[in-house]
């Protein structure tokens, strides 16, 4: 058979790392910055391995490596050509935000380049008659609210990690936060990109209609985990600043009750701005952390906030408060003023770096599940917990039904972080099992690679690589992340059918 | 399971792949008139039919494609909840998977979001004969590509929906509809406006010097909502699902009708003809007679889109609509899911 030349140097340089000698390694590394160095500047060419270090991991760090470079490209035309090259070259491309990614998406490719758009950092136009904000990728999400804070508008998915993380990545990751439920998460709130693809062609996604006829492109590369293109440009949909917004804070005795609570609330007709949910471990990791005025005798609290028109609000808390106290709540606390808002606010939104204080590591997991699940999910998740020996703390978003267990660990005993890792994808299949899946807002990365072979069968994920495919032919964008082969779920031996259904046969494709 | 015909439209989709035969997908019938007339045979998603999953806590439905819109909206009643992006049906026997084939969205679109935003998952038969299912019945989902969303608006061109999981929402406890007097040009900037300010607002029309704008929430908030506004109170949910089927008097006209998706900022251009506008601006129709390249030329400089809806025989969208290289990212999209181009070819774009 007939292999072209292309398509031989790329296997040959995929499959070299396992063989290369480090003095190959170095002089591949020197080529390419040299090459690089003629179409960008010399300082956006990262290659020695002490600038490299900060970059060779993402906030799961856990997973480590080195890519050959780094680039920071400061104009879209710079990032064309930068991937022109790569597609030319055979080298693959991993782009990367602010790295606060939870599931190694930006982690670096040994072989190859890692492309950082943090420098792509300005907000090109901000219109609030329109109320539409156009910005580069490397913009964080924060600074978006704070640009349109003065025209009493905001951009509403707001991640926890929202000082830092780049509305780049958020795309990559179609993040949410503490307001999705009712605000939605990225894919509701973003109406036209402009992406890179492989070919360095430049792509206008989306528009700023509220329909674009033809494919909805804009969703398939929305958490696309940076497979599909690198995204240049992103037009996000500003809304107003609520009128009012409210906090109701709902002690519980058990956990189970205050799982109840909310799918009670929400079945009510109640759909809160924010409804969290905290364990504990968590509760007592936050007060002590931030001193916020949490009940330090509850085994769950529930935070949830309602906004709109003071009317609206009024009948909200009224009837939350009633469920709340249906379902057997100790204490119901309405934060009487915003400075106790805050506060009240600050306890959950530092709860992951308080519990990290708990233990020398922490690991997040991120699953979603049906909300009538809850109750059941927490008590199993704490049977692993004894099983396992690994405390866990649990705080996330209730609302939707996004469990986010931190189990806490310490690498140093042997042993413990793979016990952790283990109890993490017994976590992630539970998720599965109860009608959910194993990532509400994290992404797939390089962390749950096998586990997806537990939520789809092999059409699937052929489907899913024939996607793949279409964008990127040669494999380049970030190569092994989010979708795992065909091989390696044989290998993983999880190969899972949905629910209780027969596997349809289908049509053998090749 | 009764309603579950699965595996004869598999059965079918199979058979058609063997003998490499084009089919027309059909549902309910109701929304020929925005494609053009396939050229396969017929195959009828009705059998396939029902509410699988109902979990009103959960505000999550799960039916198959062939469940009737009215069904679905009955179930939702019941329990004081509604498809919040408010399908129109254009006739009786509409279907759940017409509907998301062709992402149609009504009044509620620019305040609630349009068909593509409420959906969880789906379950779909890709061009190789294959049963697949993405996302599922959670909010929040991530696990590989976003593909039942790609599903919505595709006209059928990547696959056959089986069943879809959709988001719903509570029914507002009160609607009310205020009429104010503006002059289109200003009406359409007042609603525009709309965007800036919180307001319990969940539809806007504007027609002539009249804009109509509907208010739903609490009933202490909809009391405020209208002392705000002023103007005068007019029928609600008669008006609107008029507006929505196309069986408000604007309609009625024999003239070129229309469609045109716009940013909502975009002037009113004179073309000739009538307006009626509703999504605070961004949808617009438009019955004239002037040159359809003068229409299609004023909505693309806007960044918008044009297409004739009465007696479409052309696909939704031509040539000039997909540029390269985004044409090109179509093609493939579509040769991932059905390199045979068996179900609906030529329906959404000559080429695909
Ligand atoms: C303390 C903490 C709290 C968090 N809370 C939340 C939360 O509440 N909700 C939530 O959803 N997430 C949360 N996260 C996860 C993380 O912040 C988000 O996933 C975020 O969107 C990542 O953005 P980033 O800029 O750091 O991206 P990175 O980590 O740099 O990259 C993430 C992925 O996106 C790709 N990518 C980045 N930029 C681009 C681009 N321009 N084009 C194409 N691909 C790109 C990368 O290749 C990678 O696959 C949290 C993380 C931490 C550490």
């Amino acid at each position: 058979m007939y292999v072209t030349q292309g398509y031989h140097v790329r296997n040959a340089f995929l499959r070299q790392p396992m063989n290369s000698s480090a003095a190959d390694y170095s002089v591949r590394k020197h080529h390419y910055a040299s090459e690089l160095a003629t179409f960008l500047p010399r300082e956006a060419i990262i290659d020695s391995p002490e600038e490299l270090a900060p970059y060779e991991s993402d906030a799961l760090t856990v997973y480590r490596s080195l890519p050959l470079l780094a680039v920071l490209p400061e104009t879209v035309e710079q990032v064309q050509r930068i991937m022109r090259w790569c597609r030319d070259n055979r080298v693959p491309v991993v782009a990367r935000g602010a790295g606060t990614g939870l599931s190694g998406g930006a982690l670096p490719h040994r072989d190859g380049i890692l492309l950082v758009l943090t420098r792509l950092n300005r907000i090109l136009d901000l219109d609030p008659e329109r109320g539409i904000a156009r910005v580069q990728p490397g913009v964080a999400n924060l600074a978006i609210s704070e640009a349109a804070q003065p025209f009493g508008l905001y951009y509403a998915p707001d991640p926890s990690s929202q000082v830092a993380c780049t509305i780049g990545g958020n795309v990559a990751e179609n993040s949410g936060g503490v307001h999705c439920l009712k605000y939605g998460l990225t894919v509701h709130n973003v109406l036209e990109i402009k992406v890179v693809t492989i070919d360095g062609d430049l792509i206008t996604i989306g528009s700023q209609s509220l329909e674009t006829p033809g494919y909805d492109l804009l969703a398939l590369l929305i958490g696309s985990e940076g497979m599909l293109a690198v995204t240049v440009e992103i037009t996000v949909r500003l809304l107003p600043l609520p009128e009012t917004a409210r906090l109701v804070v709902a002690s519980f005795a058990a956990i189970r009750d205050a799982g109840n609570a909310v799918s009670r609330l929400i079945a009510r007709g109640v759909i809160p701005a924010g409804l969290e949910l905290m364990d504990r471990r968590a509760i007592e990791a936050a007060e002590a952390y931030a001193r916020c005025g949490y009940p330090l005798d509850a085994e769950a609290l529930l935070l949830c906030e309602v906004d709109g028109c003071p009317e609206d609000v009024e009948r909200q808390i009224a009837l939350a408060r009633e469920v709340f106290t249906g379902c057997g709540a100790a204490e119901i606390r309405i934060a009487c003023d915003e400075s106790e808002r805050l506060l009240l606010w600050k306890g959950r939104k530092s709860a992951f770096p308080a519990v990290g204080r708990l233990a020398p590591d922490y690991y997040c997991m991120d699953g979603t599940i049906p909300r009538r699940r809850l109750a059941e999910v927490l008590e199993r998740i704490s049977g692993f917990s004894v099983e396992y020996g690994l405390p866990v703390a649990n705080v996330f978003h209730a609302g939707d039904g996004n469990l986010h267990p931190l189990i806490l660990f310490d690498a140093n005993n042997p042993g413990e972080l793979e016990r952790t890792l283990e109890m993490g994808s017994r976590i992630l299949r539970l998720c599965v099992e109860v009608g959910g899946t194993i990532t509400g807002e994290h992404g797939v990365g390089v962390e749950k690679i096998n586990d997806m072979c537990a939520q789809f069968n092999a059409a699937e994920l052929r489907q899913f690589h024939a996607l793949k495919a279409a964008f990127d032919p040669d494999g380049l964008m970030n190569p092994g992340k989010a979708v795992p082969t065909l091989e390696r779920c044989a290998e993983f031996g999880a190969m899972h059918v949905h629910g209780n259904e027969a596997p349809h046969p289908g049509l053998e494709r090749f | 399971m009764a309603g579950d015909a699965t595996l004869e439209l598999q059965a079918l989709v199979s058979g058609a792949i063997r003998r490499h035969s084009p089919l027309n997908i059909q549902g309910g019938g109701t929304k020929q008139f925005l494609r053009p007339p396939g050229s396969g045979e017929t195959l009828d998603v009705t059998p396939h039919h029902g509410i699988i999953n109902y979990e009103p806590s959960e505000l999550v439905i799960t039916a198959r494609a062939g469940t009737p819109l009215r069904e679905m909206e009955n179930a939702l009643a019941g329990e004081s909840q509604m498809l919040a992006f408010e399908p129109p049906h254009f006739g009786e026997g509409a279907t759940l998977g017409g509907t998301l084939a062709c992402g149609l969205s009504g009044p509620r679109r620019a305040h609630c979001g349009g068909a593509r935003d409420f959906i969880l998952g789906m379950r779909i038969i890709n061009g190789h004969g294959e049963v697949m299912r993405f996302g599922g019945e959670v909010l929040k989902n991530v696990a590989g590509y976003d593909v039942s969303r790609l599903m919505v608006g595709a006209y059928g061109s990547l696959g056959l929906i089986l069943d879809a999981s959709l988001k719903v929402l509570p029914r507002p406890e009160t609607e009310i509809t205020v009429v104010l007097t503006y002059s289109q040009t200003a009406g359409l900037a007042f609603v525009s406006s709309l965007a800036r300010r919180s307001l319990p607002v969940s539809a806007t029309l504007v027609e002539r010097d009249k804009v109509y704008l509907r208010l739903s929430g609490s009933a202490a908030a909809i009391t405020a909502a209208h002392k705000q506004l002023g103007g005068e109170s007019h029928e609600t949910a008669a008006f609107w699902n008029a507006v929505k089927e196309h069986q408000h008097n604007f309609f009625r006209i024999e003239r070129p009708l229309w469609r045109l998706t716009l940013p909502a900022h975009a002037p009113l251009a004179d073309l000739g003809g009538e307006y009626l506008i509703e999504w605070a601006g961004a949808l617009r129709w438009l019955k004239s007679d002037a040159d359809p390249t003068r229409i299609k030329k004023y909505v693309r400089e806007y960044g918008g889109h044009a297409r004739r809806i009465d007696g479409a025989d052309t696909a939704v969208l031509e040539h000039a609509d997909l540029p390269e290289p985004l044409m090109r990212l179509h093609a493939r999209t579509r040769a991932a899911f059905d390199p045979l181009r068996i179900f609906n070819p030529g329906c959404l774009h000559p080429l695909l």
